[in-house]
């Protein structure tokens, strides 16, 4: 990148906008800690939660190490199988992000797709898209990912789940949460290929794919950025709760909703800090996607300026 | 369906208004197997049908054999024993009982297609004598006969019938039938409504022909699966007994008024099998090291009991070395004595037998079956991976563990005995140690045969004397020991939880006979 892309982008109105959020910025920095905890996890940690043979049942149970009873080689304190809760919450952090992505990735990819073709073709085929994305919209997000999760489970092979659930989550989230995407791109797209710049392309010969990808689609995409900010933090919660639920990541290599489900087992015996670390992290995370995405939205919009 | 819902509707308005003082609410971890009180050799399936039907004879609230549907019996040859039957008996339909129902409900029972033909071996037929008399014949003397047939309830011929049921079904199969929601026995409580994994509620059964010792008009049994959940439905006062009781939430429930533990030293020893046939289901080398008595060995070393007792149990298991509890007939102290803790030793036995770097294989392990199974495999995981093993962590419901056992796809796995309904080490013996053969070895692990051992079994079999019975079997044990042919864990102890008002007796067997329990107020 040049100096000149640089400055110019140091000026434009969103680097302004920016720059006179403090929301927007401490949420910034907030995420940019956890992505880089998330993604230094194996270096940052002090035990690999993953590796049983570094897991010492004497040490089960311990409290945080300011508590008393406390062991300084525990910073958060340990699980009842003697995993350290601080590197649990480390890797789990990474797993529920790895989803969170993946899953965007995912349906943003899926939605903007079909979108495009909903909003371009019209006709039969934007009718028979848009009426699958009504159909999905009438159910609660939560429901079609515990069916879609329900049906690969039932199709794998049983010995496989632990292997394919990272997957498999990925792949119930990302197909619950496609129609946003679908139905904000289709309308753009609708309002784009009316104007004198797609006529133009058309007379000039350019295909229906050129004109959707390399005309209409850099257009439509503004919103889109808005939508997968809130969406991400909608996919980690969505993973938490199929975790918590007992449908997603196996407690062998728990992300964060698994490590809550773990303690809430254990809240009656007195084992606060299991349950109460990874929720505190989880609410963090959320809230700071969900504080940038909101700013995204306002800032994006002209009329809110 | 519009008269089902209509049902439904009054049992749940029922349900709001009927917490009377003498109606007791039970919670347990899962539901039954349905009502089929054949369909399933489930141990909690068969006590819940227990309220409803009734075998020959029962176990007391002291586990001892006591008359019930037949008043008195005597062997006429080794291969004959005659019951006199109850007079006067109805069933809850108002049908009488008799000598026809006692020999279709054996029969249905001992089918080649019935999950429970192994809990009454060597029965071949029912011959009426009259209308309150059967003859059991039998392949070969039965010393345990009655132990057999507190598990086998009786149910009426003509309503089976009439509902096409008399063929046995199989619930772990999927199978269900009439008798899979509906029932009609002679027992103590009648079914009033069934909705699977969500409520059962039984009614008392006023026309029972014994003196109710039990105070209860109404049982409503609801299932719930979360440990923690079904603590808090006890704390708050929703329900008044749940079992199991998690041991982590003993002392929270122990510091709050108005309820209490009843905890108890259990019947039931946990155990991991080992795959010993040709080959691993999961290894990463040639053949199968699992063979080598050394290996097993190794593995017995590098766990260390004590540890999971303190930390998982919470102090609550009975480490042990042997396959059965000390109150079940064919335990000795002898056999009781661990391999103890060492995995400098594991090390060594594993390099003697030419693993020096270990080898990769599955450990499969139930995770709603057992007192925190799931907890006690993970812990094994890493003391095995500390000892050298590389053992590959699988946890599963129980539906998908118990199939894959039957299947022998597994290399080490949990399994819990409890030698019920016999209450005897011939129940492992014949079960877990003998080699497959009709109906012994159901559960021998894959490829282990000791021809000593099976020969014993047999001896016990038909062997009258009580003295000479126990000391073959006391033999048998010990040379399963010497194999270790089993890894023995620990007996997991009894934990429920109940409210004050309500008075059971724990026995021994984990069983919940609510027959016995009175609620006051």
């Amino acid at each position: 990148m040049t100096t000149s892309t640089l400055s110019r982008l140091y000026d434009s109105d969103i680097a302004w906008n920016f720059r006179h959020s403090w929301m927007a910025r401490i949420s910034t920095v907030t995420l940019l800690l956890l992505f880089a905890a998330a993604l230094f996890a194996p270096l940052l940690a002090t035990q690999n939660p993953y590796d049983i043979s570094q897991l010492f049942l004497l040490d089960s149970e311990l409290p945080p190490s300011w508590v008393e009873g406390g062991d300084p080689r525990y910073l958060l304190g340990t699980d009842q199988q003697a995993r350290d809760l601080y590197s649990s919450i480390l890797y789990g952090l990474r797993l529920s992000l790895i989803v969170g992505f993946a899953s965007v990735v995912l349906a943003a990819g899926l939605g903007i797709s079909l979108g495009l073709i909903g909003g371009f073709v019209g006709g039969m085929v934007d009718g028979a898209i848009m009426r699958v994305a009504d159909i999905l919209l009438s159910f609660p997000a939560i429901l079609v990912a515990l069916l879609v999760n329900g049906v690969a489970r039932g199709i794998l092979p049983p010995d496989q789940h632990a292997d394919a659930a990272i997957w498999v989550m990925i792949l119930a989230i990302g197909l619950t949460n496609w129609v946003q995407y679908a139905r904000t791109v289709r309308g753009s797209t609708m309002v784009e290929r009316r104007k004198e710049y797609v006529q133009a392309a058309r007379i000039n010969g350019v295909s229906g794919m050129g004109i959707m990808m390399h005309h209409i689609l850099p257009n439509v995409l503004g919103p889109v950025l808005v939508i997968a900010t809130i969406n991400l933090g909608m996919a980690v919660l969505t993973e938490a709760t199929l975790s918590f639920l007992g449908v997603g990541m196996p407690a062998t290599q728990p992300s964060l909703g698994t490590l809550i489900r773990i303690g809430n087992e254990y809240l009656f015996s007195g084992v606060w800090w299991v349950v109460i670390f990874p929720s505190v992290v989880l609410v963090i995370l959320v809230l700071a996607v969900n504080l940038l995405g909101d700013w995204l939205r306002d800032a994006l919009n002209p009329k809110l300026r | 369906m519009l008269r089902y819902l209509m049902m439904t509707a009054t049992a749940a308005t029922m349900l709001t208004t009927a917490a009377s003082a003498e109606s007791l609410r039970y919670a347990t971890s899962r539901d039954v197997y349905g009502l089929d009180p054949h369909a399933s050799s489930d141990s909690f399936t068969n006590i819940f049908t227990h309220h409803i039907y009734e075998p020959l004879v029962r176990y007391d609230a002291d586990m001892k054999i006591e008359p019930a549907l037949a008043t008195s019996w005597e062997v006429l040859e080794p291969t004959r024993v005659r019951f006199k039957l109850r007079e006067g008996v109805t069933f809850q339909g108002g049908e009488a009982f008799g000598a026809d129902d006692v020999q279709v409900s054996l029969m249905r029972a001992v089918d080649p297609k019935s999950p429970l033909r192994g809990n009454l071996p060597g029965l071949t037929a029912v011959e009426i004598v009259d209308d309150l008399t059967v003859d059991l014949i039998l392949d070969g003397a039965t010393p345990l006969l009655n132990n057999y047939l507190t598990n086998i309830q009786i149910m009426d011929k003509g309503w089976l019938e009439a509902h096409n049921s008399v063929a046995p079904i199989d619930a772990s199969q999927g199978e269900e039938g009439y008798t899979t929601n509906n029932a009609n026995g002679t027992g103590p409580f009648a079914l009033e409504s069934r909705r699977p994994d969500a409520l059962n509620v039984l009614v008392v059964n006023e026309g029972w022909w014994d003196t109710p010792q039990h105070n209860l008009t109404r049982i409503e049994h609801t299932p719930i699966g979360s440990d923690a959940t079904r603590v808090a439905a006890l704390l708050s006062g929703e329900i008044d007994l749940i079992e199991p009781a998690p041991l982590q939430d003993a002392g929270r429930i122990e510091g709050t008024d108005g309820v209490h533990m009843l905890q108890n030293p259990g019947l039931r020893s946990i155990m991991m099998g080992i795959n010993m046939g040709e080959s691993l289901v999961d290894g990463n080398v040639e053949g199968n090291p699992l063979k080598d008595v050394r290996v097993r060995q190794a593995m017995y070393h590098a766990i260390n009991m004590d540890l999971i007792r303190d930390r998982i149990m919470r102090g609550k298991s009975r480490v042990t070395g042997s396959l059965i509890a000390p109150a079940v007939k064919g335990f000795s102290e002898e056999m009781d004595e661990r391999l103890p803790y060492d995995p400098e030793m594991a090390k060594s036995l594993l390099a003697e037998a030419g693993y020096p770097d270990g080898f990769a294989f599955n450990l499969n392990c139930p995770n709603d079956r057992y007192v925190n199974d799931g907890d006690i495999c993970q812990a094994m995981a890493a003391m095995l991976a500390q000892s050298g093993f590389e053992p590959r962590l699988v946890t599963e419901p129980r539906q998908i563990h118990f199939k894959k056992v039957d299947n022998h796809e597994v290399d080490v796995f949990m399994l819990g005995w409890a030698t019920l309904p016999m209450l005897d080490g011939f129940s492992v013996l014949s079960a877990m140690l003998a080699t497959k053969d009709g109906e012994y070895g159901t559960f021998t692990p894959n490829g282990y045969s000791n021809p000593k051992v099976d020969e014993l079994t047999r001896a016990v079999a038909v062997e009258i004397d009580e003295e000479k019975r126990l000391a073959l079997m006391e033999e048998a044990l010990m040379l399963a020991k010497a194999d270790v042919a089993w890894l023995p864990l620990h007996q997991q102890p009894l934990s429920w939880a109940a409210r004050d008002t309500v008075e059971i007796p724990q026995a021994p067997d984990d069983l919940v006979r609510l027959w016995y329990a009175t609620v006051t107020n």
